[in-house]
């Protein structure tokens, strides 16, 4: 049913209040189920064997020992996943991914796996599996596999004639010609800029239960951003009808990009299938780091000119981006956002997908676009210096607004980066005074957010209650927000409406919660299922008075007679018109099943203020203020809650995430201690402002905001290093280690 | 007739120097189907996904959407997130 | 028949169970007592998840063995609410909208509960050090600490 999805500017009684969410107090007292606090009666357990090599040939696999150990009820080698891809190379990606084939790609690349009675015995049959392996030469490190003597990483991997051998795919986005750039410009900078690798780092390993029975049908529990996406792949890869499998999301403890890609779940599901038992597969942490996605380690080369004035003529850029042995979409999507922020006439971005013997990339929280923005927003601050201007007034001048050809093509409706950029401006904490040792930096950017497939019912109870069923994962307390949209179009309290995640099996479709499409795309349905449900609950009531339809108009949550020749009648409440369905008609629903499309971008604007110990290159973040426009902010508390993780997100990795390599291919630090996260004494209050410009594609004006927080802070933090040191820093994390080489180098240089 | 501007792996694909192209289409179903017709070397970057920007508002894969005259029609890589 | 006999109380009701040597207390509660409130983050005490309190101190359950609880007082997440009152930390968490995917929240309200039983009117870095010890990566910690500021607050009768 089409439905109009334009933007109303209206007077809202219940978005943009703070009511407490539905799943809160199962949450606060330990009650909430998560991927790993289920369990199905008779299960087993399951365990991965994991290759020691970062490249190695399997010669063989001798389960002979592990199947004979008593307790052990089925041992699992590529050999019993048959390649069902029918030439869909990202399938099959997938599926050597979850279980090497015939080459070990990574150091953590699943090669085996058992399901046993009890832990004990599952880890003992592990040690009983021997492989023979043949070691292969590896590549780890992005500027060592880009060169033409590199180990090959991939057989079929090479993009054109002319790249190395190690680079999957090129692509190039751009209009104008950035060379008449340049000339035009008085000042050109052209730096290059590195950043490693980080992962999601969510608190809660992958975890499920996975049930195969012999006539087909199955059914998992799991920790996922989507049911529906884990449903298919999993029944793709192991030949299942998408029917037969019945996923169901367990509560998830934090995704962020990382459990929207399958990793041991087709495995517990083909253990299960083997041992004729359920069986539950939960990953150690040690495992999350080694053998599930972080994000690409990059290396970008920018070049950027500006007149002394301050208007930019020109900017290019070459992104490298890793992607594990799997090229994928992370250079393109670096690609595409690098410059989006700006207003330029002359743009070329390249994308260069290199192969790398690490973990499969996954998405992490605006892919590909924080590493960009780094290295433009750390030129751009280098540039205001070089010319006498302020920062934010370079941006200013530059900014993207309606009307604008973005860098990677579409020309910009309604945008709030302005907005962000003025606020920012007239913000307390730039008038704040700064200490010894003390930098302030700003920095921008930008997520294009996404719509896509959609399905939600609203079910009204006989007592007048509503039930609002939706498919996308509430992955910060969404599910609150569902109920307040739910509750503001029906026109009834907020404690009327209960929010549900339905499973696999219960509802039409829902593409995972990624690219801030949560609240979005389910907003956008739960209006159009309640708008359904009015116009029958108009009908039951015009049923109920014995009068026309058309002379029913639905306000403040009661079905009421307009007009002068209905004067006498009484206003019925949906708890009385719910009350009567048995008998006008029978059970009251709205539904609604779309693409939803037309999703906002969301711009922000951050600033930063560090001190920096000079002795040990130790980094504090003193302050940290994040502005970013959020179209309308449905539920307040959880658009700054949005804010204020991606942001540390982005400091943790600014200052101190990283992955580390040996020589030996190996990752040393795959645990909490030595990939430190952020923790509570790391970081001050964080302030946040939200702007609302509306989208003119949804009736409130939503827009997704899950994901531009973490674009800005690593170029925020790095400017307000570089300022606080007099060096400017090129290299994320700024460790101590690497701030006090930079500041040794630059005492010599 | 509509005219399509694209992204430049597609430009080249499509043998095109000017980055764009004229399609006669009236949504975005037809205007996809058409260009597979009129230019076969865009086949892989179909299997791979195409974003339809209309006026600046994204739509992924919905062939329904018409294409008002004089908007202006950008093809990009299909958009995903994290 | 193997495996180690443990009497233990926990929450304030006597329990009874049978473990393996190397099984962790945390390992205990949730594959044999059914008590999921405490998660695994990690395994190996960096994370804060799985924290309880043995013997009126903070640990990670995860580091201490299953067989270590004979004899001991076990406090863990589900015996800090009053059947269905809540405690002052959980309703100001709710409130203040200090969580939101849930998962490091149980480790937190255990932690915190034990700071301002330790410290009952915490500056804000007693209160950042002292949950120094537990993992967020949703929150970026800012409405953590002040739902522990407030619930401080309140608790003092203030």
């Amino acid at each position: 049913m089409g439905m109009d999805q334009t933007f109303k500017n209206k007077a809202f009684k219940m978005v943009g209040t703070r009511p407490e969410r539905p799943d809160g107090f199962d949450k606060v007292t330990g009650r909430a189920r998560y991927g790993a606090d289920f369990n199905m009666p008779g299960q087993l357990v399951g365990r991965i064997l994991r290759s020691p090599h970062a490249h190695a040939r399997i010669k063989s696999i001798d389960t002979s020992k592990a199947e004979a150990l008593q307790g052990v009820k089925a041992v699992l080698t590529a050999a019993d996943l048959p390649d069902l891809s029918d030439g869909d190379s990202g399938l099959f990606n997938t599926l050597e991914n979850c279980m090497a084939r015939t080459v070990a790609r990574y150091d953590g690349h699943a090669v085996a796996a058992v399901a046993a009675v009890d832990t004990r015995t599952a880890k003992e049959a592990l040690k009983l599996i021997k492989v023979d392996y043949e070691v292969l030469p590896h590549v780890t490190e992005i500027e060592d596999a880009i060169k033409d003597t590199a180990p090959v990483v991939r057989e079929n991997a090479k993009a054109e004639a002319g790249l190395p051998h190690n680079i999957g795919s090129t692509i190039e986005f751009g209009h104008g010609d950035p060379e008449t750039g340049f000339k035009n410009a008085d000042v050109v900078i052209e730096r290059t800029f590195k950043t490693e690798q980080s992962h999601q780092g969510y608190i809660e390993p992958h975890a499920c239960v996975g049930n195969v029975n012999a006539d087909g049908t199955a059914e998992l529990w799991v920790c996922t951003q989507g049911a529906f996406g884990y449903r298919q792949d999993c029944a793709s890869l192991l030949g299942l009808d998408v029917s037969k499998l019945r996923v169901t999301s367990s509560e998830i403890g934090g995704g962020f990009g990382g459990k929207t890609h399958v990793w041991a779940e087709p495995i517990a599901l083909a253990l299960s299938r083997k041992a004729g038992r359920p069986v539950k597969l939960v990953l150690s942490r040690e495992e999350v780091f080694r053998g599930t996605g972080p994000t690409s380690a990059t290396k970008i080369d920018v070049k950027i000119g500006v007149t002394k004035d301050g208007r930019i003529t020109a900017g290019y850029a070459d992104c490298y981006y890793t992607s594990g042995p799997y090229p994928s979409v992370w250079a393109e999507l670096g690609a595409t956002t690098a410059f989006s922020c700006y207003d330029l006439e002359h743009v070329k971005t390249i994308g260069y997908e290199v192969v790398v013997n690490r973990p499969k990339t996954a998405a992490y929280r605006a892919p590909s676009a924080p590493m960009a923005a780094f290295a433009i927003e750390s030129v751009l601050d280098e540039l205001a210096e070089k010319i006498g201007m302020d920062p934010l007034e370079l941006r200013i001048k530059n900014a993207a607004k309606e009307g604008t050809q973005s860098s990677y093509g579409p020309v910009y409706g309604p945008i709030g980066f302005g907005e962000t950029l003025a606020a920012a401006k007239n913000h307390p904490h730039l008038k704040a005074p700064l200490g010894k040792n003390q930098g302030r930096g700003i920095a921008c950017g930008y997520w294009f957010n996404i719509g896509g497939q959609t399905c939600t019912d609203l079910n009204i109870g006989v007592d007048g209650t509503v039930t609002l069923t939706i498919g996308t994962v509430d992955v910060g307390g969404s599910r609150a927000s569902m109920s307040l949209v739910a509750a503001e179009e029906l026109g009834i309290p907020y404690e009327q409406v209960r929010t549900v995640v339905a499973d696999t099996s219960s509802l039409g479709h829902n593409d995972m919660t990624e690219g801030s499409r949560g609240t979005f795309s389910s907003s956008l349905t739960t209006i159009f299922a309640a708008r359904n449900a009015i116009e029958i609950l108009r009908e039951r009531a015009a049923l109920m008075l014995g009068i026309p339809v058309d002379d029913i108009v639905w306000e403040g949550g009661e079905a009421r007679a307009k007009g002068d020749s209905h004067g006498n009648l009484p206003a019925l409440s949906l708890k009385e018109i719910a009350k009567a369905a048995p008998k006008t008609g029978g059970p009251i629903a709205g539904h609604s099943e779309i693409t939803a499309d037309g999703a906002g971008a969301s711009f922000g604007t951050h600033i930063c203020d560090v001190e920096v110990d000079p002795e040990t290159g130790s980094t504090r973040v003193v302050r940290y203020t994040v502005i970013q426009d959020a179209g309308k902010a449905v539920h307040p508390d959880y658009v700054e809650g949005q804010f204020q993780g991606g942001a540390v997100q982005g400091i943790g990795w600014a200052l101190n995430e990283e992955y580390i390599y040996g020589e030996d291919g190996r990752l040393q630090n795959p645990g909490f201690l030595d990939y430190r996260i952020p923790v509570c004494s790391d970081l001050p209050m964080i302030d946040t402002h939200i702007v609302e410009v509306p989208n003119p594609n949804h009736p409130y004006g939503v827009r997704g905001v899950g994901e531009t927080p973490i674009v800005p802070p690593l170029a925020a933090v790095a400017n307000a290093v570089s300022h606080a040191i007099g060096v400017r820093m090129t290299h994320i994390p700024m460790s101590p280690p690497r701030i006090v080489a930079a500041l040794e180098a630059a005492k010599a240089g | 007739m509509v005219e399509v501007k694209l992204w430049g792996a597609l430009s080249a694909s499509l043998g095109s120097d000017t980055g764009r192209v004229d399609i006669e289409a009236k949504t975005i179903g037809e205007l996809l189907k058409k260009l597979v017709e009129e230019y076969p070397g865009v086949e892989p970057y179909m299997t791979r996904g195409i974003s339809v920007s209309i006026d600046g508002v994204i739509y992924r894969d919905n062939w329904t959407k018409e294409l008002p005259e004089g908007a202006e029609i950008y093809l990009l890589p299909r958009m995903a997130g994290g | 028949m193997s495996g180690i006999a443990v009497t233990t109380t926990i929450n304030g009701d006597t329990v009874e169970f049978l473990c393996q040597a190397e099984e962790t207390l945390l390992d205990v509660l949730r594959n044999r007592l059914g008590m999921t409130g405490a998660k695994e983050g990690c395994g190996t005490g960096d994370c804060g998840a799985c924290s309880v309190v043995v013997d009126g101190r903070l640990v990670c359950s995860c580091l201490v063995l299953g067989a270590e609880a004979e004899g001991r007082k076990i406090e863990t997440i589900e015996g800090i609410a009053d059947g269905d009152t809540l405690h002052p930390l959980q309703e100001k968490f709710i409130e203040h909208a200090a969580l939101q995917c849930g998962v490091c929240t149980p480790g937190f309200l255990v932690a915190a509960k034990d700071l301002l039983e330790r410290n009952p009117d915490p500056t804000e870095e007693e209160i950042r050090f002292g949950l120094a010890g537990n993992l967020c990566r949703c929150t970026g910690y800012d409405k953590i600490v002040r739902a522990v500021q407030d619930a401080a607050k309140e608790m003092r009768g203030a």
